[in-house]
């Protein structure tokens, strides 16, 4: 209460003496210089860091020429890599649509020895460098690998195969839709659930009527991101994969090798589809996110 | 309790559902990280230390280091700032600046090297501009700052965002009507509340700009003792078939990046912010 009548009586103007007045306009004075100053600065910086590349690739990709570009991506070998890119982020999705979901409520709604260490290994594909992702694999499935004998019996082959590549993709993607869900979960607690429980409704009820439903949107959000991921994936896929033309190329390996072949117009043209689909997939992202915020 | 959908208490058919997942994530995760481990540590301590000794991998690792940590620090003083403007003041376009800071998430690292070895290649106005300058920026050190900061743009940005909308503008007026001066309004008002989210964030891109490889290939043009960065340095040892520095330098990068994520973590469950 004391406090109170005394913040009162500083705003009061009657008490504030000649000398504040004079430092408050030097405050504002101050204040204009320095937003002007950091404004400049922080525009120059997503100028030069940010913009200027994309204007960059966008005016290189006319300067080759959008026809020149649309036919390098029409041959036979882009095309492959293009839908290889994208049977690799479908099943991902997939995959991580399903286990996402399926390890956030195991990870939040479960009690068991080893909780932790799950939780913080879903995490670490995000801290760790994709080249060294791809050598971890290698060292597991490659030549002399652990588990090699094991795929050989069955006659598998992993490495510069499909399998390697899928497996690279689902590392790398593994945390998106399951991080997103378990923030979700954690929100909203389980007293929904718990209603409809008591109302008589059975698990598979309770999952589909009232879990799946308070988790679209993070589901959703995981899902988009986890698209956007695989299909720009590039080190593991590298490694694992070794780009071969025809058969282990990528989206993404594909501009790598172009560029070293230096068929400029199918490295820019390929360049071009992956960004036009990430800005895509972002602008979706920001626009789900409203959806979020806003029902 | 019995219908145990949402419950701390699962029934059997949750039970093995969770056994599955627990298999998935560690087989996925831990089994390749256990590989490498094992690898690594095959022939000793020693020996991996020794395999850390080549001067090119040596090199490489100073490198990595140095430019990360640089981009970091740009980013903890760029990204405050760019996050104080967003937050705060209008500036021109700022609905699209606002949604293009997270593209970097979403645009492939491979497609960044390449914007940038265009943007400032010799073939570039800008190029030409720097070269004239006897500044070379594609095949030398500045690419490589040049690529991180890009792929690491958005982490400071988003995390220290949120925290400055959330301060009360009550505190703010307090202080400047006891007639504190701008700076010290900053020092007092924002600064403790942001510190924690810009250092977290600062951690996570410098484990980020660590383990880049995409985004650098292209644009560094991987020079011996100048521009071959730690994660190409691991790749072009794979490609020729030498495993062992490969490993070697790995294990060491990695736990670094783990260091550094576990120290992201811990800082931003304090804070109770969430993971970048």
């Amino acid at each position: 209460m004391l406090e109170h009548a005394h913040s009162r009586a500083a705003v009061a103007p009657t008490t504030i003496p000649a000398s504040a007045l004079h430092a408050d306009a030097r405050t504002a004075a101050w204040e204009g210089i320095a937003r002007a100053a950091i404004s400049g600065v922080v525009l120059l910086y997503l100028a030069t860091v940010l913009v200027a590349p994309l204007v960059a690739l966008a005016s290189e990709l006319t300067r080759v020429g959008l026809r020149a570009a649309l036919n390098a991506l029409l041959q036979p070998n882009a095309l492959f890599a293009l839908r290889m890119s994208l049977v690799l982020a479908a099943i991902a999705v997939t995959v991580n649509a399903v286990l996402g979901t399926l390890g956030a409520l195991v990870i939040v709604r479960h009690r068991f020895i080893g909780r932790a260490w799950l939780s913080a290994l879903a995490d670490l594909p995000l801290a760790i460098s994709p080249v060294m992702i791809g050598l971890s694999f290698l060292l597991l499935l490659g030549r002399e690998g652990w588990l090699t004998p094991l795929f050989d019996h069955f006659g598998i082959k992993i490495m510069f195969a499909f399998p390697g590549l899928l497996i690279a993709t689902l590392f790398v993607a593994l945390p998106y839709t399951l991080r997103e869900i378990v923030y979700v979960l954690e929100e909203i607690g389980t007293s929904e659930e718990e209603a409809a429980a008591t109302l008589g409704a059975s698990p598979w009820q309770i999952f589909w009527r009232v879990t799946l439903p308070n988790i679209r949107f993070g589901l959703a959000y995981g899902v988009l991101m986890t698209l956007s991921r695989s299909l720009g994936e590039f080190g593991a896929v590298l490694v694992l994969g070794g780009s071969i033309s025809g058969q282990t190329q990528t989206a993404t390996t594909f501009i790598h090798d172009a560029i070293e072949e230096r068929q400029s117009a199918g490295a820019y043209g390929m360049a071009a589809v992956l960004a036009f689909t990430s800005v895509a997939l972002l602008l979706t992202l920001s626009w789900a996110k409203r959806r979020r915020q806003a029902s | 309790m019995k219908h145990a959908a949402y419950a701390l208490t699962p029934n059997r058919g949750e039970r093995m559902l969770r056994h599955a997942v627990v298999l998935y994530i560690w087989a996925l995760v831990a089994l390749p990280l256990v590989a490498l481990l094992r690898f690594g540590l095959r022939e000793g301590l020693v020996a991996l230390a020794e395999a850390l000794r080549s001067p090119v991998a040596l090199s490489a690792i100073w490198l990595t280091l140095w430019t990360s940590t640089l981009v970091a620090l740009i980013n903890m003083l760029l990204g405050t700032a760019t996050a104080w403007a967003l937050v705060r003041y209008r500036l021109p376009g700022k609905t699209l600046l606002a949604a293009l800071i997270d593209l970097p998430l979403a645009i492939p690292t491979l497609v960044t090297g390449l914007m940038i070895a265009v943007l400032y290649g010799p073939l570039s106005a800008a190029g030409r501009m720097f070269e004239a300058h006897g500044i070379q920026i594609v095949f030398a050190q500045p690419g490589i700052v040049l690529a991180l900061l890009f792929v690491t743009l958005p982490f400071v940005i988003r995390a220290v965002e949120p925290v400055l909308m959330e301060i009360d503008k009550s505190e703010e007026e307090a202080a400047k009507i006891l007639g504190a001066s701008a700076i010290r309004v900053f020092r007092t008002v924002f600064l403790p509340s942001i510190a924690p989210a810009v250092l977290s964030s600062g951690i996570r891109s410098l484990g980020r700009a660590l383990g880049e490889f995409g985004a650098i290939v292209i644009v560094a043009g991987n020079i011996p003792f100048r521009t071959l960065t730690a994660p190409v340095y691991v790749f072009g040892e794979i490609e020729s078939g030498t495993p062992r520095t490969a490993a070697a330098v790995s294990l060491l990068l990695l736990t670094i990046a783990l260091g550094l994520h576990a120290a992201a973590h811990a800082i931003e469950r304090r804070i109770g912010a969430r993971d970048a």
